[in-house]
C-alpha cells in the first residue's frame, strides 16, 4: 500500500487486516500514556484545502501518538489565497520535509492529482463527494466493536448519500464486510445511477426502519451544493428524521451512527443523539484508532524502529 | 516567377470519385490533372488519398485575450500539421469578437501567419453577454458567415430569435453551444453512472437535448440557418435527423473526442478528458459514430481548445474544459470512424467549408480550383508525442492512431509534410 485513497477495491482481508490493527491501537489509546515510538522522526502534514476541525485533530492526534511530527496547512491563512496553485503549494510544503500528507480537497480526485506529484504517501482526508475512506473504516470498527462482525448485519444509510463521501466509503466497506446495506432518501438525495453500489435504495424510511440493526445518519448538508434538494427542512425531518417515535421502532439492540456534526433537531433528535444506543462519541475515539493504523501501514513497517 | 508543384499518384477525390492520377498546380490553382505529369518539383502520393484541404469550422485560437494558452501563429502552424487549410475561430477572446474591427484584427493576424485562412465568427451579443444583439451588420461586412456565443449558450429564446430573423436574411448560420444553464449549473462532467460514483454533479443527456428541441422550433418560425455545434447526444442526433427530414436548414458537428471517448475516460479524474459537453455514454458515442457515418453529422469539428499546463495541474472540478485536437482531429476520426475517402474530404472539408461559407475551401480538386489540398495517408500508424500548440491538453498524447495527413496544400504552397509546418510567412 503505497497510499490510502479509497475504500474502492479493498478486500475484505485488507479491511479486516486495518480493523485488527486498529483494534491494537485502541488498547493502545487506553494505556495510561496513550504513545508509541512507532513513527519517531517521520513527519505528517495535514492538507486540509476544505475545512474541517474533528478529522483534522483527529489525523493530528493519531500522528502524535505514534510519536510522529505534524504540521498543518490551512487555505484561509496561505498562500492560495494568494493565487499559489494547488501543485505548487503540495510541492512547497513537500520541500520543508514531511513523509506524508493527509488531504482534504472539495473536489473530487485531489488526493489522487497530488499523489501524481509527489513520492510520499498521500492518504484521503475526504474528497468531494466522493471517498472518506478512513471514516468508513472508523465506522466499521465501532460497528463490529459492538456486534463482532459486519456478516449480515442490515445497516440503512439515511439521508445525502448523492452529496456524501462518507456514504460512498461506507457503502462499499460495509457490503465488502458482508453487511446488506440500504440507501434511504429521497430521490433527489439518492445517486442519480443507485444500482452503481451494492446497496439497495428506497425512499421510504418507515417501512425500512423495523428491520435494520445499524441506522447511519448522514448530516443534512446545508452548505453543499447550494441547489435546493428538499423543499423544507421540517419536511426533511418529518420523512426522514430519526426522532424519538422512530428509535423506539428499531429493533431492541439496534444501534445509531452519525458522521458528525450533527444538526439535532433536523436530521436526528436531541435525545436520540444522546442514547446509550448512539454510538457517535465511539466512533470519534475510534477515528484516531484507524487513523494510526493507516499511518502505521503506510510509514511504519519495515523502516519503523 | 511561376510556382509549380505536382503531386503524383495519390488516389485523387474528384466529382467523379476517387481516381488514381498526378495534379499539377501552378499559381496557386490546379492546373492540370493526368497521368504522368513531370516537372521539378514533384511529391510522390502513393496509396494517400487526395482531397480537398480540410476546414475547421470550430476552433479556439485565444488571441486577442489570452495568448498564454495559444496564439493565431501557433494555432495556425497545429492546423496546417494537421491538415488544415482552413479554420473559423470561435468569438470567445477577450475582448469578445462582437464588432466588425475586431473581426478584421484577427483575419489580420491569420493573414500574417500565412499558413491557413483564419476565419473569426463572430458573437451573437455584444460581449457574448447573452443580452443584446452583436454588431451583426459590422461582423458581416467584415465577412464573418458564423455567428456563435460559444462558451456559452444563447439562452435567451428572444435574443437567439432575434438574432435569426437578423441573419436569415443574409443567410449567415447561428452555431449553437447547446448546453442549458439550469440543467448544467455546477456539473463537471456527464451525469451517470461514473458520476454517480464519484459523487461528482453531472450535466444530463437532456441539458443539451431541450436547448436542441427548442431552438429547432425557432428554426421553423424564422427559416435561419442553423447549426448545433459539438453534439454528444445520441437524442440530439435523433432530432437533427428528423429535422432534416422536415427540411429545416439545419446542420450538426461533432468533436473529434467525442467520437472517441465515452465518461468511463473520466474514471481517474484526469482533467484532460474534461470537456464541454462532457464526454456522454457509450450508447451516445456509438450513436454520434453512426450519425457521422450515416450524413447525419454533416462535420467533424475539432473544438480545438488550448489551456496552459498550469490550468491543468488541478483538481478535475477547477480544470478548464476541452482538449487540443487540430493535429490528429483527421487520425482520431480515420481511427474511431473508418469513413471512406468520399465521406472523409466531405465531412472535414467539402461540408464545414459550405456550412461556413469559406470561398476556395472544400472544393473537389478540378482544373481552375485554388489548390488548398490534404493528402492524407489512411493507413499510416503512429503516435502523436508532440504538439506545434503552445498547450498539450490532449488525450491523443501517447495514443496510438491510424492515418495521418502528409501533405498539406495552402494556396499552392506545401505547408507541412508529415505533421511539420514547411511554409511559414509564405
Amino acid at each position: 500500500m503505497n497510499h490510502f485513497l479509497t475504500i474502492e477495491g479493498l478486500s475484505r482481508d485488507d479491511l479486516g487486516g486495518l480493523l485488527d490493527d486498529a483494534d491494537e491501537f485502541v488498547e493502545v489509546l487506553h494505556r495510561p500514556i496513550p504513545k508509541v515510538p512507532a513513527l519517531r522522526g517521520k513527519t505528517v502534514a495535514t492538507m486540509f484545502f476544505e475545512a474541517s476541525t474533528r478529522t483534522k485533530m483527529s489525523f493530528e492526534k493519531a500522528a502524535k501518538a505514534l510519536s510522529a511530527d505534524t504540521m498543518s496547512f490551512s487555505p484561509g491563512t496561505s498562500s492560495l489565497s494568494k493565487g499559489e496553485s494547488l501543485k505548487d503549494t503540495v510541492l512547497t510544503i513537500k520541500a520543508m520535509g514531511t513523509d506524508a500528507m493527509v488531504v482534504r480537497h472539495t473536489a473530487t480526485g485531489a488526493p489522487w492529482r497530488i499523489a501524481e506529484w509527489i513520492e510520499q504517501p498521500v492518504l484521503n482526508g475526504g474528497d468531494g463527494a466522493h471517498q472518506h475512506p478512513t471514516q468508513a473504516l472508523l465506522d466499521a470498527l465501532t460497528i463490529r466493536q459492538h456486534f463482532g462482525t459486519l456478516d449480515g448485519l442490515k445497516i440503512g444509510i439515511v439521508g445525502d448519500i448523492r452529496h456524501s463521501r462518507v456514504a460512498r466509503s461506507d457503502i462499499q466497506a460495509f457490503s465488502t464486510l458482508g453487511a446488506e446495506v440500504t440507501m434511504v432518501a429521497p430521490r433527489t438525495l439518492l445517486p442519480v445511477v443507485p444500482e452503481v453500489f451494492e446497496a439497495a435504495a428506497s425512499e421510504d424510511l418507515d417501512s425500512v426502519l423495523p428491520d435494520l440493526d445499524v441506522v447511519y445518519v448522514l448530516r443534512v448538508q446545508a452548505e453543499r451544493g447550494g441547489a435546493s434538494v428538499f423543499p423544507s427542512l421540517s419536511e426533511y425531518t418529518a420523512r426522514y428524521g430519526i426522532t424519538k417515535e422512530r428509535f423506539a421502532r428499531l429493533k431492541p439492540d439496534a444501534i445509531v451512527l452519525h458522521p458528525g456534526p450533527m444538526n439535532r433537531g433536523v436530521e436526528i433528535e436531541g435525545a436520540v443523539a444522546d442514547d446509550p444506543r448512539a454510538l457517535i462519541l465511539d466512533q470519534v475515539f475510534n477515528g484516531v484508532a484507524v487513523r494510526m493504523a493507516v499511518l502505521f501501514r503506510l510509514l511504519g513497517g519495515e523502516h519503523a524502529e | 516567377m511561376q510556382s509549380e508543384l505536382i503531386l503524383a499518384g495519390g488516389t485523387v477525390l474528384t466529382a467523379d470519385g476517387p481516381v488514381e492520377t498526378d495534379l499539377r498546380i501552378v499559381d496557386g490553382h490546379i492546373a492540370e490533372i493526368g497521368g504522368g505529369l513531370d516537372g521539378d518539383e514533384r511529391i510522390d502520393c502513393t496509396d494517400t488519398w487526395v482531397g480537398p484541404g480540410l476546414v475547421d469550422l470550430h476552433a479556439h485560437f485565444r488571441e486577442p485575450g489570452q495568448e498564454w494558452k495559444e496564439d493565431i501563429t501557433t494555432g495556425s502552424r497545429a492546423a496546417a500539421a494537421g491538415g488544415y487549410t482552413a479554420v473559423v475561430v470561435m468569438p470567445n477572446t477577450d475582448p469578445a469578437t462582437d464588432a466588425g474591427h475586431l473581426a478584421r484584427f484577427v483575419a489580420d493576424r491569420g493573414a500574417e501567419a500565412g499558413l491557413v485562412d483564419v476565419m473569426p465568427a463572430g458573437a451573437v451579443s455584444k460581449g457574448r453577454a447573452g443580452v443584446e444583439l452583436a454588431h451583426l451588420d459590422e461582423l458581416w461586412a467584415a465577412g464573418v458567415r458564423v455567428f456563435s456565443d460559444d462558451g456559452d449558450v444563447v439562452a435567451d429564446a428572444g435574443l437567439l430569435r432575434r438574432a435569426m430573423d437578423y441573419l436569415a436574411a443574409r443567410g449567415g448560420v447561428i452555431s449553437q453551444h447547446a448546453v442549458d444553464v439550469g440543467l448544467s449549473r455546477g456539473g463537471h462532467m456527464h451525469e451517470g453512472a461514473v458520476s454517480s460514483l464519484l459523487g461528482m454533479y453531472g450535466i444530463p443527456s437532456a441539458a443539451d437535448d431541450v436547448i436542441i428541441a427548442r431552438d429547432l422550433k425557432l428554426v421553423e418560425v424564422t427559416g435561419a440557418r442553423y447549426h448545433v455545434q459539438h453534439l454528444s447526444t445520441a437524442n440530439g442526433v435523433a432530432m437533427i435527423a428528423d429535422a432534416k427530414a422536415n427540411g429545416l436548414p439545419v446542420t450538426a458537428e461533432v468533436t473529434p473526442h467525442h467520437l472517441a471517448f465515452d465518461h468511463h475516460a473520466a474514471e481517474g479524474t484526469d482533467p484532460v478528458y474534461k470537456m464541454m459537453p462532457p464526454l456522454r455514454s457509450t450508447e451516445d458515442r456509438d450513436a454520434l459514430r453512426r450519425g457521422l457515418v450515416d450524413g447525419t453529422i454533416d462535420v467533424v469539428a475539432t473544438d480545438h481548445a488550448p489551456h496552459a499546463d498550469h490550468e491543468e495541474e488541478v483538481p478535475w472540478e477547477h480544470a478548464p474544459n476541452g482538449v487540443i485536437g487540430l493535429e490528429w482531429a483527421a487520425a482520431v476520426v480515420n481511427t474511431f470512424a473508418g469513413l471512406d475517402q468520399e465521406a472523409f474530404y466531405d465531412r472535414l472539408s467539402v461540408a464545414p467549408a459550405r456550412i461556413g461559407q469559406i470561398e476556395g475551401h472544400g472544393l473537389l480538386p478540378a482544373i481552375g480550383v485554388p489548390a488548398n489540398l490534404t493528402v492524407f495517408d489512411p493507413n499510416r500508424e503512429w503516435t502523436p508525442t508532440v504538439t506545434l500548440s503552445k498547450a498539450q491538453n490532449s488525450p491523443y498524447l501517447g495514443l496510438p492512431l491510424r492515418g495521418k495527413a502528409t501533405i498539406t496544400v495552402y494556396r499552392g504552397v506545401v505547408t507541412a509534410v508529415d505533421g511539420a509546418v514547411t511554409g511559414e510567412g509564405s
